[in-house]
């Protein structure tokens, strides 16, 4: 169980946030480049002094200002993969994977166990002997894992570790990763770039903007109702900025946005400007004008339909309506319209699938 | 074309004036080497005073390089780890020797350490007496050869990335064996540097060593002083124990530069 509360000021950069984790839970961290993931693992690892909080895992207390109370890294249960991983460039593979074993005071009979039960764990035994700068992208990565998770630490700190390489690459990583979370006992903090991954294998999702945690729920929750603009558009939702335009009590808010108005089911009291987002899938494709109770609807011609990774079966359609919209349908949906670039259709929602946000 | 033909004129000129700086190095050694009768050399080369002057270079260098290391050492690590108030005038300060023509710096360990000197009273009251003494070459050596260690021992340690220590201290390792098992491996480079410079400069300390320590034979007196006594009455010998010189700082050189991959030329674009 991981719990922290903290807030850091460097320059005129904060980073402000308050977390709990359950012990043995994955916790994928997002946020823009520069909103204070890789502040807030180092931050938990020991390596930056928060000016307020507190970080208490499994019933140890690391910091807290209040009581002065603060653990060095070196004394913290923690197993930290950077960006760049930082695989000693001198040292071979076993001997990176040994070091936090005998920096904690490991008998030497002892690592070398441990030591080849995770050579053998990661696939990395034929690689024992040879040195960072003779592995694969890949491997590397492996043996930063291993390095890492050795000393079965409290907290797991990876820092997109994933980030720097190919698709054939990330693939594999993936499945190292679940792999990783099965051989991971204590929490683990995962700072990623990559939507699919972290609503794939994370229990909760992290949201931090400009320094602070803006939202910290489970995957299908961030999915439902995203927390900010920067997480909406990163699931590949699509926002609309604009002007409440009239408030009768009962009936859709109407709002107007670049190219038009949109009918919403809710919109912040007394706001006069507000974003709406829009799930793809919920938008409805017809060759007639719809007959249902969708208080949106507009119409236009087809601009091109895009394949929606990672389920191929379903097609992204660009619209050229006004509003401009995309609609996600599936392959089958799409072929029995005969849909193709040029074609006009109509498309409708219905008020409530917009969701407002601040 | 002007300035194709200007850029022509350029390299002309370096090469003509590289190729005379060249000679003005090689030309001297040259004359040292015609000058050398290969048998006087050798006969010269046994002599009792010329063993014991290499001697006594040898192993005072290696000394002073010793101690110019465990020295140099902590503080270049300082240097390039923390920042901290009056760090620039520190660092002025250690410049000093490189800076100090070495007769003075000879002078003024000589007033600082000497009997009469600021700290030689208290030394005296230990029994301790320096000047003219074995110990007195080391610490005139260690005196010159410190910026030579602190200088390129910081830099190594300043470029090893920030990000292997801190992965180190989160695998539980205290800041002795990060310093021990991750930085100074990675510095291993600059460490070879700093210490061959650092002996290097020991080996042809003169100036400095014949105001603090004198000229005794056996005692105070390395090769370069014995080179310097033996021009006055004997050139064979003053030629031997130059050539011997040459070799041993030659062969250091070349050490030098195959272990530090910065210090080769750069390669030429293609």
């Amino acid at each position: 169980m991981l719990r922290a509360e903290l807030h850091l000021e460097r320059g005129a950069f904060t980073l402000q946030a308050s977390l709990a984790v359950p012990a043995g839970a994955v916790l994928a961290v997002v946020g823009e480049n520069g909103s204070g993931k890789t502040t807030l693992l180092r931050a938990l690892a020991g390596l930056e002094r928060p000016d307020r909080g507190r970080i208490e895992v499994a019933g140890e207390v690391w910091c807290d200002t209040a009581s002065g109370a603060w653990r060095e890294a070196s004394e913290r249960s923690v197993g930290w993969v950077p960006q760049d991983l930082a695989l000693f460039p001198q040292l071979r593979v076993h001997e990176q994977i040994a070091f936090g074993l005998a920096a904690r005071g490991m008998r030497p009979g002892a690592v070398q166990e441990t030591v080849s039960r995770w050579l053998e764990r990661l696939s990395l035994g034929s690689l024992a002997q040879r040195r960072p700068h003779e592995l694969s992208g890949g491997q590397q990565q492996r043996v930063a894992l291993a390095r890492a998770l050795a000393p079965e630490p409290r907290l797991l700190l990876l820092d997109e570790p994933l980030a720097a390489h190919d698709p054939q690459t990330r693939a594999a990583s993936r499945r190292v990763l679940r792999e990783v979370s099965a051989l991971h006992a204590g929490v683990t903090l995962w700072v990623t770039h990559s939507p699919v991954e972290a609503l794939a294998a994370a229990a909760q999702v992290a949201v931090l903007e400009s320094g602070s945690l803006v939202q910290c729920a489970s995957p299908d929750e961030v999915v439902r109702a995203p927390g900010s603009p920067w997480i909406a558009e990163f699931l590949g939702l699509q926002r609309f900025s604009g002007q409440v335009l009239a408030r009768e009590s009962g009936a859709p808010v109407r709002v107007a946005v670049a190219g038009g108005v949109l009918h919403a089911a809710e919109a912040p009291e007394a706001a006069h400007t507000v974003s709406l987002l829009l799930h793809p899938h919920d938008v409805t494709l017809s060759l007639a004008p719809p007959q249902g109770s969708a208080r949106n609807h507009f119409e236009g011609e087809v601009l091109e339909l895009v394949p929606e990774p990672p389920r191929g079966d379903r097609l992204r359609v660009r619209l050229a309506t006004r509003p401009a919209l995309t609609a996600e349908i599936t392959r089958q949906a799409a072929e029995a319209m005969a849909l193709a670039p040029g074609v006009r259709v109509h498309a409708s929602f219905k008020a409530t699938a917009l969701r407002a946000i601040e | 074309m002007t300035r194709h033909d200007g850029d022509r004129g350029l390299l002309a000129v370096a090469a003509c004036v590289t190729a005379g700086v060249a000679a003005l190095l090689v030309l001297p050694l040259v004359a040292l080497v015609v000058r050398a009768s290969p048998a006087a050399l050798a006969a010269r080369l046994v002599q009792p005073e010329v063993l014991a002057a290499l001697q006594l270079s040898v192993t005072t260098s290696l000394l002073a390089t010793a101690l110019a290391l465990m020295l140099g050492v902590p503080v270049a690590w300082l240097l390039a780890t923390h920042r901290f108030r009056g760090q620039r005038a520190l660092e002025t300060l250690l410049d000093l020797p490189l800076v100090l023509p070495p007769t003075v710096a000879g002078l003024a360990l000589l007033l600082a350490f000497g009997r009469m000197g600021l700290a030689g009273g208290a030394l005296g009251a230990f029994g301790v007496t320096l000047p003219f003494t074995t110990a007195a070459v080391v610490l005139a050596q260690v005196f010159m050869a410190l910026p030579f260690v602190i200088g390129p021992v910081r830099a190594g340690l300043f470029a090893v990335d920030p990000r292997l220590p801190e992965v180190a201290r989160t695998l539980g390792a205290s800041e002795w064996r990060v310093l021990r098992r991750v930085t100074l491996p990675l510095a291993a480079p600059a460490l070879a540097t700093g210490a061959s410079m650092a002996f290097a400069r020991s080996l042809g300390e003169f100036g400095a060593t014949l105001t603090f320590a004198g000229n005794l034979p056996g005692v105070t007196q390395t090769m370069p002083l014995a080179v310097y006594v033996a021009m006055q009455t004997d050139l064979e010998a003053a030629v031997a124990l130059a050539l011997l010189l040459v070799v041993l700082s030659f062969g250091l050189l070349v050490a030098l530069r195959a272990l530090d991959p910065s210090r080769r030329s750069p390669r030429a674009p293609r």
